[in-house]
């Protein structure tokens, strides 16, 4: 091997190593964040409802929650004892080497916090009912790629709480009701919920392309901030219908009754097959937790949620 | 709404002074009991078994708590509250057998429960979910664990509180249950929402 090669091979060997060790620092760095601190677009939102919150039990929980948000911040202790699963986006520039060792990074910064924050161990085996003590297992952390031009990485963490999980549904609508079947769907999904998803909750919900793919916009849609409509305009006038809907039904936080019920609606829709008029609901607690951040060509970190003290 | 402070043991007399919508804050001893403490204690009860500690007038709190070993002591990081209906299959049984007079969780409970409470004087106090710092605060410390075997959630941690809460009480000992009222209203307000969503009935 010629000199030349040699220090080529070096300097890619050390770019690399950095590469994956900064990805993992930056992982267990957003994972911390996301789960002591919520982001301030969600924080405002909850001070919003606890002012204009008319129900004296509804104000009771805000209050509580207000509280809890502020001692997890100070104390840098998770602001929910379920930390939730592990669900990271990754936005991976085309002209970024090595993005195969990526996702190995990703499961060991999961490993690493869930030991230093500390998070709950929150991945079962299905079959052998076995946790795997450290919050990773099959396909968990589940890692969603997106391929973008340009030789920046930017990483998202949704710790994704089991509450507001188990109420979640796909259905398949019957197109020719069209969007009065979409709005159908999502009241009786929200009233069906009630108190289980620790309300005030944050909704994602999605039309068209396939049952998976419903769901999986509908979940991704929960990671845009609060306050950010859909650029379409017809598309964030549902979003308001819905959410005025879903703050009538007099659920409010904690199902305590009360008028906040749900911080925000986000609606994406994807085309659809002729036959098929797939609609999802997911729903996140009030500890809608998520944090980005941004890794540049020569390995400079921006935080894009959060202010790293 | 009245506020209430009370310590464990509490009294029959005094879980009757308390209506729903009250709060309380709760001092003294306090046992998680999820799915499967539930499930064991009943058991030993059925056999004739003591249980490794005597529940009268205690609270059993829903929750899989964080706990970390600080050397020989044990540290709650976070313990907020799970959710109730899944204990609906157990609690009635539990109230009437082992007398715990407050019973904490997220969520509500169901008419089984209820009845229970108004039969026996027990209330259920309804806390946060995920408040867990604001729970881990008020935990003074962890007196001691038992059936660790069923692992960190399950297990039955027995807590030192000093004015754990706000509990809303949302089920008290006269039959009134606010998860249910709550229910009932939401039902009330479907027909409103649907007309003004354009919704055929």
């Amino acid at each position: 091997m010629s000199a030349w090669v040699y220090k080529i091979a070096l300097e890619l060997g050390g770019k690399t190593l950095s590469l994956e060790t900064t990805v993992e620092k930056v992982a267990v760095n957003l994972l911390r964040l996301a789960v002591t601190q919520l982001p301030r677009d969600v924080k405002e939102a909850l001070q919003n409802g606890y002012r204009e919150e008319t129900s004296e039990s509804g104000k009771t929980q805000l209050k509580a929650i207000l509280d809890n948000i502020e001692l997890a911040e100070k104390t840098q202790t998770p602001m929910c004892q379920d930390t939730g699963t592990i669900i990271f986006y990754v936005k991976a520039g085309a002209d970024v080497k090595h993005l195969d060792r990526i996702e190995n990074a990703l499961f060991k910064a999961t490993r690493t916090a869930t030991k230093e924050v500390p998070l709950r161990p929150n991945a079962v085996d299905p079959f052998t009912q076995k946790n795997t003590g450290d919050n990773t297992g099959k396909h968990i952390p589940y890692v969603n790629w997106e391929i973008i031009p340009g030789d920046t990485i930017e990483i998202t963490v949704l710790p994704k709480g089991g509450g507001s999980e188990n109420v979640c549904v796909t259905r398949m609508l019957v197109p020719g009701e069209g969007i009065i079947g979409l709005k159908k769907f999502v009241i009786d999904s929200i009233l069906k919920a009630g108190s289980k998803p620790c309300p005030p909750n944050i909704l994602g919900v999605a039309i068209g392309g396939g049952a998976d793919i419903a769901m999986k916009l509908a979940k991704s849609s929960l990671l845009r901030p609060l306050g950010k409509s859909n650029p379409n305009p017809e598309i964030a006038k549902l979003e308001q219908e819905l959410l005025q809907a879903a703050n009538s039904t007099g659920i409010g936080p904690m199902g305590l009754g009360g008028k906040t019920t749900v911080l925000g609606v986000n609606v994406e829709y994807a085309a659809r097959h002729p036959a098929s008029y797939p609609a999802a609901v997911a729903f996140n607690c009030w500890a809608a937790r998520r944090a980005s951040a941004r890794i540049h060509s020569d390995l400079h970190v921006e935080y894009l949620t959060h202010e790293m003290r | 709404m009245t506020t209430y402070n009370l310590t464990t043991p509490v009294k029959e007399e005094d879980i009757r002074k308390l209506k729903a919508n009250d709060v309380l804050y709760l001092t003294g001893t306090i046992v998680t009991a999820r799915d499967q403490a539930h499930k064991r204690a009943l058991q030993l009860f059925r056999d004739g078994k003591k249980l490794p500690i005597n529940l009268e007038g205690l609270a059993v709190f829903h929750c899989g708590p964080i706990v970390k070993k600080d050397g020989d002591e044990w540290k709650v990081v976070a313990a907020g509250p799970t959710t109730s209906t899944r204990m609906d299959i157990f609690e009635d049984e539990f109230i009437k057998n082992f007398k715990a007079r407050v019973i904490i969780g997220k969520g509500g409970m169901g008419s089984r429960t209820t009845e229970a409470m108004q039969k026996y004087g027990a209330i259920y106090g309804a806390f946060t979910g995920g408040a867990a710092v604001l729970a881990a605060k008020a935990i003074k410390s962890v007196k001691t664990v038992e059936w660790i075997d069923l692992g960190m959630p399950e297990a039955l941690w027995i807590f030192e509180t000093k004015d754990f809460g706000p509990l809303t009480v949302a089920i008290d000992s006269h039959g009134n249950n606010l998860f249910e009222d709550v229910r009932k209203t939401t039902e009330e307000n479907r027909p409103a929402i649907y007309r003004r969503l354009g919704i055929r009935q």
